[in-house]
């Protein structure tokens, strides 16, 4: 009897360790493609009798150095870094008054009113970036890193307004009450009892908008055009893809390197995520 | 510490009149129990007081002072949520000292405050825990500690035991009579319980309908309540009604014996039982029953708890029996208006 329990339990762990294994390496197989081919030679990878996962030829640094020495790669990573971080800015500024308040304050309007500006997030770039492109001329901010910074916020703001207003929404008015009864006004029970148990709907509203601007690429591509206002997800593509020439090699190393920062940003923020969000709902 | 006073408070949402024109006075030190059915106006009553619904008209003087205008954290008073509302992302320790670092106070007072708070409730022990750790008797004594921390003027406590299981109630029913004791507290107790009401009310106010049926010492509404109303709410069981007369009278179930078997005061009214059910609770009887001369179409159901040593044997159910009411414990009610006639 207790002999087949642990056969049992052995091939729970043996499927669940084959299920992590194959998920593992679906998540890694593009960062491995990536960083192999940064460093084949073109012969290398256009001959269709190479082994694709391993190099024939030997390495190269040439797809390094036309990245780095004929490129702005670091001026565009740079960019989109900035472009990220300010656009979190704004948009928390904007998103946690305002989804509190629709959460607290409006009654039943409030969810109503979520959803209402929900819906602008569906209207798609493709349709915006002309009238955009008017306004960021207006502005006098065309072919600036700044239209960027002003038009970015348009999709995060109703997007992570919505997400906010849930997080909001699941914290017990009780709390916020007892903290008015403790010593505090609005504001102060707000900012000791409410916020610190926002804080996973915080990161998950950080995570979402850095994501979201710094891969965005319609509106990069429509308004900047000048190589040193380029983003990382604009400048790769616009600049190592001439005519029909695929830089592949410097191509996938550029991909590569602006993706480590933001895999290792995901891997320290999922801890705190999951461990907020249990402690919320217990 | 402090008194309470309301004057013709209404607290209206819209079209409901949840508090509809109340005058309440609270004496220094009183513990006062607001007992009503749910959506009867006691907790927007005691919201009301503590700030957390603005007045639609009317007084609220705290201390004497009034405190309409005030905000919930000037009015210094302390408020146990039916929920305990603990902060969870802090531990007992720093939900308790909450409403100190509010107050500014210095980490060595705020030390000793708080060790004197959790051994008056006795849970020094679980201070570095936070409140998910916590079970729900530990967490309703952090959420009394923390209420008691500041030394209020007054203690507003809001069905502070309906989250516990019914032996944790009865020792923390107790618990709070004696922290009240300790502390001389102003409290202001709200439940829909009235065993919790009898047993912790210096006096009692049932509400209904946004007022104040009665207000008076426990046992006084339970013997002589204004109204059917407040007979039919009061006591577990309530008041038996019965139609006589063109008249309701009132009787306990405790007063209503098999005639000559119970305690002889002469003068007894008498009524014909019919028994439909017998309960046999080991130290008592339950009769439940119609009284034959009930006007009433159809009769109400009667009950009488008599001690098992007086009717064992005695008692079957579908027969009736000579049954009566020592004419003291009777109250009559008028059957249109239901208020008392005496």
């Amino acid at each position: 009897m207790e002999d087949r329990t642990r056969v049992k339990q052995a091939g729970w762990r043996a499927a669940t360790y084959a299920g992590i294994g194959l998920f593992t390496l679906f998540s890694a197989m593009p960062f491995y493609v990536m960083l192999i081919t940064a460093f084949k030679r073109e012969s290398d990878l256009y001959d269709p009798q190479n082994n694709p996962f391993w190099f024939t030829e030997p390495p190269t640094m040439a797809n390094l150095d036309l990245l780095f020495g004929n490129t702005k790669f670091l001026t565009w990573l740079f960019n989109s870094f900035l472009i990220g971080a300010l656009v979190v800015v704004i948009t928390l500024v904007l998103v946690i008054p305002a989804a509190y308040s629709l959460a607290r304050l409006a009654g039943r309007w409030g969810e109503t009113l979520g959803i209402g500006i929900f819906l602008t997030y569906l209207v798609p770039p493709t349709l915006l970036f002309l009238p955009f492109a008017k306004v960021m001329a207006a502005l006098g901010l065309q072919n600036s890193v700044w239209a960027l910074i002003v038009a970015y916020p348009t999709f995060t703001v109703p997007f992570c307004t919505w997400l906010m207003l849930g997080f909001f929404k699941a914290i017990p008015r009780d709390i916020e009450e007892q903290a008015m009864i403790d010593g505090y006004g609005r504001l102060g029970a707000f900012i000791h009892a409410v916020l610190p148990l926002a804080i996973p709907g915080i990161l998950t509203v950080i995570v979402f908008a850095f994501t979201l601007s710094t891969s965005e690429f319609i509106y990069a591509l429509a308004f900047v055009q000048n190589s040193v206002e380029k983003t990382v997800s604009i400048g790769v593509p616009t600049e190592l893809v001439r005519g029909d020439v695929f830089r592949w090699g410097s191509l996938l190393a550029g991909a590569l390197l602006a993706s480590i920062p933001v895999s290792i940003l995901y891997t320290l923020f999922i801890d705190q995520f999951v461990a907020g969000l249990t402690a919320l709902a217990k | 510490m402090a008194t309470l006073e309301t004057r013709d408070l209404h607290t209206h949402f819209g079209s409901v009149r949840a508090v509809d024109g109340v005058d309440l006075d609270v004496k220094n030190g009183e513990f006062i129990v607001l007992l009503g059915a749910s959506g009867s106006g006691k907790t927007t009553l005691m919201r009301t007081i503590a700030g957390l619904e603005k007045p639609t008209s009317g007084e609220v003087y705290i201390g004497g002072r009034l405190a309409n205008r005030l905000p919930p954290k000037t009015r210094n008073i302390a408020m146990v949520f039916q929920s305990y509302a603990l902060y969870p992302h802090k531990t007992a320790y720093k939900n308790i000292a909450f409403p100190l670092q509010a107050l500014r106070m210095p980490a060595d007072k705020i030390r000793s405050r708080v060790t004197w708070a959790a051994s008056l409730l006795s849970i020094t022990h679980l201070l570095d825990r936070k409140p998910r750790a916590l079970s729900g008797g530990e967490r309703q004594r952090v959420a009394l500690a923390r209420a008691l921390v500041r030394e209020p003027a007054i203690f507003l406590m809001d069905e502070p035991l309906s989250n516990l299981d019914a032996k944790l109630r009865h020792s923390a029913r107790r618990e709070l009579k004696r922290l009240h004791r300790e502390t001389g507290v102003t409290t202001i107790y709200v439940t829909h319980d009235q065993v919790e009401a009898m047993g912790l009310g210096e006096r009692v106010a049932v509400m209904n309908a946004g007022r104040i049926e009665q207000i008076g010492a426990p046992l006084d509404i339970y013997r002589n309540p204004v109204n059917t109303f407040v007979a039919q709410f009061m006591g577990s069981p309530p008041m038996n009604l019965v139609l006589r007369s063109g008249t309701l009278i009132g009787f306990h179930a405790e007063d209503f014996f098999p005639r000559g078997r119970g305690p002889d005061y002469g003068d007894m009214e008498q009524l014909t039982f019919r028994v439909v059910q017998v309960e046999e609770l080991g130290s008592e009887v339950l009769v439940y029953g119609y009284v034959a001369e009930d006007e009433r179409e159809p009769p109400r159901e009667v009950l009488a708890t008599l001690p098992t040593a007086l009717v064992s044997g005695y008692i079957a159910e579908g027969a009736e029996y000579p049954f009566e009411v020592p004419r003291h414990a009777i109250r009559r009610f008028d059957p249109a208006t239901g208020l008392g006639k005496d």
